[in-house]
């Protein structure tokens, strides 16, 4: 009996998921002292999750040093560089969304300390996700998140525009789920396992199963319930109407950390579990990754509400993500590592702008509302400028280099008319990002901007995401090393 | 003689039944219904490819599919319970504000 507990025990080791582990404790605890505070008091809660954040940051970078992969639960879960990479991308986009938020909800009314948990939560279903190498455990990070951005979502329970997001993301989330979860059964049936890399073997040991119409059906339904959590046209619908609705941090987190979430997974399971189906999801990943930058571009441009257009336009990043994995090749997936770190930067960025800019109540969000934004605010007119700059991928922001890696992938992997795409898409987004900028500069104001308060919290979070998105567009390199080191 | 072949039929047709009722039924608690039985439908293909493979995955995967499934409803019945008390109706055709 003590053997096999040693046994199990041995197994099991914690160290490989170490940095969650953490995370989890810091949010339980966090329930706990929001308890026992005072109602209305988050600021100390707040700071206290970023303490966790920090030692969280801490032991990644002792995993990321340490050059063994670590393996844990009987090879359920792998701390390789990979999962290290995506759970740098995990903790800053959880951090800068936490400085962002307290001074938010104090504004809206809705101090709630289960907020700062929530979002601890979600961020270590997001490392579950990456580190995850068998689908069950995929899947249950993939819950552990979603379960928590639900009721973010719906955070805000007087509003009835957060009931409708949550509501909407939870039917449309759990919908998706189900077909994740057929396609998991179906390559269950196909090789026996749930384990990834043993998916991968037994396909490529068994030829014959390739043709099995289970395998096929298998990985479509599974490849459906990813793209609805990446928002690839044509599962976007949700997107929108989620992303407008639901409190603006929470926005801003959603389409940084469990977008990439998601991409982790998602190009786990392709690149170890079906590689003998490259041809396969190839085809299919090219013609989605066209449409959703195609569709994401143009829906945005007609826009008015600046939260609704970067909604859109998150679609259309999600397609220059995809392209990378098209060409699945040393540049081009480690372009999509490069990139979504980038645009956790750029896109919180913006977002803190756009939440500083609103008053109580009403958020300042059409494009009106920033007429002479730039010389009434001239430094956050100049951030919102740089991290618009970066989202249209100019040099010498983050975007470029971003975009410049994957879209070099696809050309190396023959790809060329899906750069082209990706190229021409890119000058379609110009358009709708530039009259934000034409608006805050070349528009009389309207406003004085006098509401607008500096705190703390968001500024630290403006001038990290600031640095962010310079660092990574001057010097692309080391950060490139990083990602090519992490993937596979 | 029952093969294995008619536990995955009749979890396809289960589970082609709950897409179905979420792309056509307007309540939103009949709509989490629909999402259920898919969900209990996969689970049904889990447990028989699992004895019919001879190995316990499967079996150990439906058990975390039935948690998570708890969860999720009861996530998603507070969520309901919110936009209820605010529009006094659940059906998908007041979720409307939000629109391009």
């Amino acid at each position: 009996m003590e053997n096999l507990v040693q046994a199990a025990l041995a197994n099991v080791n914690f160290s490989a998921i170490m940095p969650s582990l953490v995370l989890v404790c810091f949010g339980m605890a966090l329930l706990l002292i929001g308890v026992f505070s005072r109602r209305g008091r988050t600021t100390h809660i707040a700071w206290i999750s970023i303490i966790g954040l920090v030692i969280t940051g801490i032991y990644t970078y002792i995993d990321w040093v340490n050059p063994e992969t670590q393996f844990g639960f009987a090879g359920h879960v792998a701390q390789d560089n990979f999962a290290v990479f995506f759970n740098i991308i995990f903790i800053a986009a959880a951090g800068l969304t936490i400085l962002i938020s307290d001074d938010y909800l104090k504004r809206e009314g809705y101090p709630i300390s289960e907020y700062y948990a929530l979002i601890l939560f979600s961020t270590a279903g997001a490392m579950w996700m990456a580190s995850g190498t068998d689908l069950m455990t995929i899947f249950l990070g993939l819950e552990v998140l979603s379960i928590s951005l639900y009721v973010l979502a719906g955070m805000f329970r007087n509003d009835v525009r957060s009931n409708e997001a949550g509501l909407k993301y939870f039917l449309l989330g759990a919908f998706s789920t189900g077909f994740l979860l057929y396609g998991v059964a179906l390559l269950y049936g196909v090789a026996g396992t749930t384990n990834v890399a043993d998916i991968g073997m037994y396909l490529s040991a068994h030829k014959a199963a390739l043709g099995n119409p289970m395998t096929i059906a298998g990985m479509v339904l599974l490849s459906t319930g990813f793209m609805f959590k990446i928002a690839i046209v044509p599962f976007h619908m949700w997107t929108p109407d989620v992303y407008q609705g639901a409190p603006t941090p929470i926005t801003a987190f959603m389409s940084a950390g469990p977008k990439a979430a998601a991409i982790a997974a998602f190009l786990r399971i392709l690149m170890f579990g079906l590689p003998e189906l490259h041809a396969e999801w190839g085809a299919m990943l090219w013609l989605l990754a066209v449409l959703t930058m195609t569709v994401g571009n143009f829906i945005a441009i007609s826009q008015t509400n600046i939260k609704r257009m970067l909604a859109y336009s998150s679609i259309a990043h999600a397609g220059y993500a995809l392209v990378g994995l098209v060409a699945a090749n040393e540049v081009g997936l480690s372009g999509i590592l490069y990139y979504m770190l980038a645009y956790t930067f750029m896109n919180i960025g913006a977002f803190a702008v756009l939440i500083l800019a609103g008053k109580q109540g009403e958020e300042n969000l059409t494009l009106d509302g920033f007429a002479g934004f730039g010389y009434k605010r001239p430094f956050l007119g100049v951030a919102l400028c740089v991290f618009l700059f970066s989202l249209m991928g100019l040099p010498p922001t983050a975007g470029f280099a971003g975009k410049f890696y994957v879209f070099a992938g696809a050309v190396k992997a023959g790809y060329i008319w899906l750069a082209i795409i990706g190229v021409l898409n890119s000058a379609v987004s110009l358009y709708y990002y530039l009259r934000v900028m034409v608006y805050m500069y070349f528009r009389e104001p309207t406003e004085d901007y006098s509401w607008i308060s500096m705190p703390v919290g968001a500024v630290i979070s403006i001038v990290i995401a600031l640095f962010g998105v310079l660092y990574l567009g001057l010097l692309p390199d080391c950060v490139m090393e990083m990602a090519k080191m992490s993937i596979f | 003689m029952i093969t294995i072949n008619h536990y995955l039929v009749l979890s396809a047709v289960l589970f082609s039944l709950g897409t179905f009722g979420v792309l056509t039924r307007k309540n939103a608690i009949v709509i989490f219904m629909c999402i259920e039985l898919m969900l209990n439908a996969v689970n049904l293909s889990f447990i028989s490819l699992s004895s019919h493979l001879g190995n316990m995955d499967g079996q150990i995967f439906v058990f975390f599919v039935m948690t998570v499934a708890a969860a999720e409803a009861a996530v998603g019945l507070a969520l309901m319970i919110a936009f209820f008390r605010n529009r006094e109706s659940i059906a998908v055709d007041d979720f409307s504000l939000l629109k391009w």
